[in-house]
């Protein structure tokens, strides 16, 4: 089964038998992958139930939990990799978030959409409206993401925290992009170290 | 399905946590399934406080089916066409393994002089078991309620014993609420003049103070919402064929009265009293986290198994807290540790009854 575009930039980007965890894995596709194509030690946290079951079924080791208040449970450094794909947005506080992120992996990695890619800005710009697009499909009061964020928000929020961009990846519909990023990209990953 | 139901003498005396030793102890347990030649498909069920060995075959008492047939057969979630499932009836109780009804040496029941017991106990005669199958590493070891605390001891106490850990509506500890229920349930016993200080083996049992103990513990057991499902205020029709209405006596006039009365009552056919105050004291006295200087992941340091643990949201006997609680000492400890609370109306007895859920996650867990 082929992953995600960011998904995919993250696991070409783990080692193999390293120890990762997946905070919000979803249904554990990442997981799968990386258990299966690099003999890692994947654990993942979601909070949606029903995928924590479909994710046990496949043998994976996953906890229902919040990552907003259960990543306070894990040691620190207690993986190579911390991933975070496409969950900062929905955080109660992505700042904290990010902080513990960096204290239980040694990397982390965050992706997540560009609300400042130029579908965004022109919804905004010449609607009124809030966006909806590929990137952000849904409408503003039904919406998990309560804080959108830009590439340079978080190059800016990543610079505070005294993170170090280890590597970055963006892209739109599934295609890398490489510059003017900040008004191209849908999607950014980044990979993070402290 | 079949089972096999055998007794063992352990050969070695049963040290015991209170100190002593229990001489010539005798576990009665059933087999399913057919062991691999090299012995690394066994899967060791852990009953729960009345429940006994008779997972998936007739109880010989009662003659109903086997307390969990629904998840453990051919085909099933635990597929016994694949894996050998032992059960043993646990010590303490009273459905073939030594316990308070047994002969003490001097040939009469031990009653009173019985040993108090721990959980630790328990698993350490089940680990006795597992020794004389000559089967080293269990594929799995699974329990709900009572159960689960058991494999939470296998896994702390004989870490190299168990390759996964599968714990269903449990707890690390008990809860003083826990430990009031249970202590409610004793007083009943021992407040039935027939309880004799225990010695009425022979005699006639102290089967009103179990009746209410049972009654009281089955309480526990459902949800309130499941108690309204199934009796909301529906009166109880008489025997005689009229419509149920108030007595304005002490009848059981509201059907969840008959009901609890006939669950108490059937529970005396098949359990015995003293039983019921020895592993109830078991369950009190469990705390994983005080055997372990205070600190619950100091229990699992180092393990290399991978435990998953299951529990229902409407389960108020052991609620997901206590589950959150065990998997927060897993990660702290690294463990490999899967998490679900499933959504199911029944309180705790969930883990017995239909869920399909359930049965997703414990076959996609032991695969």
């Amino acid at each position: 089964m082929s992953l995600r575009p960011d998904l995919e930039a993250i696991a070409g980007a783990i080692g193999a038998g390293s120890r990762v965890l997946d905070i919000g894995c979803g249904d554990g596709a990442l997981l799968a992958n990386l258990r299966d194509t690099k003999q890692v030690d994947a654990r993942g946290m979601e909070i949606d139930g029903t995928c924590v079951e479909r994710c046990v079924a496949q043998g994976l080791s996953v906890v229902q939990g919040d990552a907003n208040r259960d990543l306070a449970d894990y040691p620190d450094k207690g993986f190579d990799y911390a991933v975070l794909s496409q969950t900062l947005q929905t955080a109660l506080r992505p700042d904290l978030m990010l902080d513990q992120l960096l204290r239980v992996g040694r990397q982390a990695f965050v992706s997540f959409p560009n609300f400042a890619h130029w579908r965004t800005r022109s919804a905004l710009m010449l609607h009124g409206r809030m966006p909806v697009t590929r990137a952000i499909p849904v409408s503003w009061y039904e919406t998990p993401n309560i804080h959108h964020v830009t590439v340079s928000d978080f190059r800016e929020l990543a610079r505070q925290k005294g993170a170090h961009v280890e590597r970055e990846w963006f892209f739109a519909n599934g295609s890398p992009v490489r510059a003017g990023v900040n008004l191209r990209a849908e999607f950014a990953v980044f990979q993070l170290s402290r | 399905m079949a089972g096999t139901s055998k007794t063992i003498e352990l050969p070695n005396p049963l040290p015991l946590d209170g100190g002593g030793e229990l001489a010539r102890a005798q576990l009665a347990y059933q087999t399913y399934g057919t062991l691999n030649e090299d012995r690394s498909n066994a899967i060791l069920l852990c009953h729960a406080l009345t429940g006994d060995q008779h997972v998936a075959s007739p109880h010989p008492v009662t003659g109903k089916p086997g307390w969990w047939e629904r998840m453990v057969g051919p085909g099933k979630p635990i597929d016994t066409d694949r894996y050998h499932v032992i059960c043993a009836n646990v010590i303490g109780s009273c459905m073939g393994s030594t316990g308070p009804a047994s002969l003490a040496g001097d040939g009469t029941p031990y009653a009173m002089r019985f040993p108090v017991i721990t959980i630790r106990d328990m698993v350490r005669a089940l680990v006795g078991l597992l020794d004389a199958l000559g089967i080293e590493k269990l594929h799995t070891v699974v329990g709900g309620s009572m159960g689960g605390m058991q494999a939470l001891s296998l896994a702390a106490n004989w870490p190299e014993r168990a390759a996964r850990v599968l714990v269903i509506a449990s707890t690390s500890r008990h809860s003083a609420q826990n430990i009031a229920f249970h202590e409610l349930g004793r007083q009943a016993i021992m407040a039935d003049p027939r309880w004799n200080k225990g010695d009425y083996y022979g005699g006639e049992a102290p089967d009103n103070g179990l009746a209410v103990a049972r009654m009281a513990a089955h309480i526990t057991y459902l949800s309130e919402e499941a108690l309204t499902a199934k009796f909301g205020r529906n009166l109880q029709d008489r025997p005689d064929g009229t419509r149920g209405a108030k007595s304005f006596g002490f009848d059981a006039d509201f059907q969840v009265e008959s009901y609890l009365r006939y669950q108490g009552n059937g529970f005396t056919q098949r359990f015995d009293a003293n039983s019921y105050l020895y592993i109830t004291r078991a369950m009190d006295y469990f705390d994983l986290a005080e055997e372990n200087g205070g600190k619950l992941a100091n229990a699992f340091a180092g393990t290399a198994a991978r435990f998953c643990l299951v529990s229902f949201d409407s389960d108020w006997l052991y609620p997901t807290a206590e589950s959150r609680h065990v998997v927060r000492a897993l990660n702290a400890a690294g463990a490999a540790v899967s998490f679900v609370e499933l959504s199911a109306p029944h309180g705790h007895d969930s883990f017995l009854l239909d869920v399909p859920a359930l049965d997703r996650v414990v076959k996609g867990f032991i695969e």
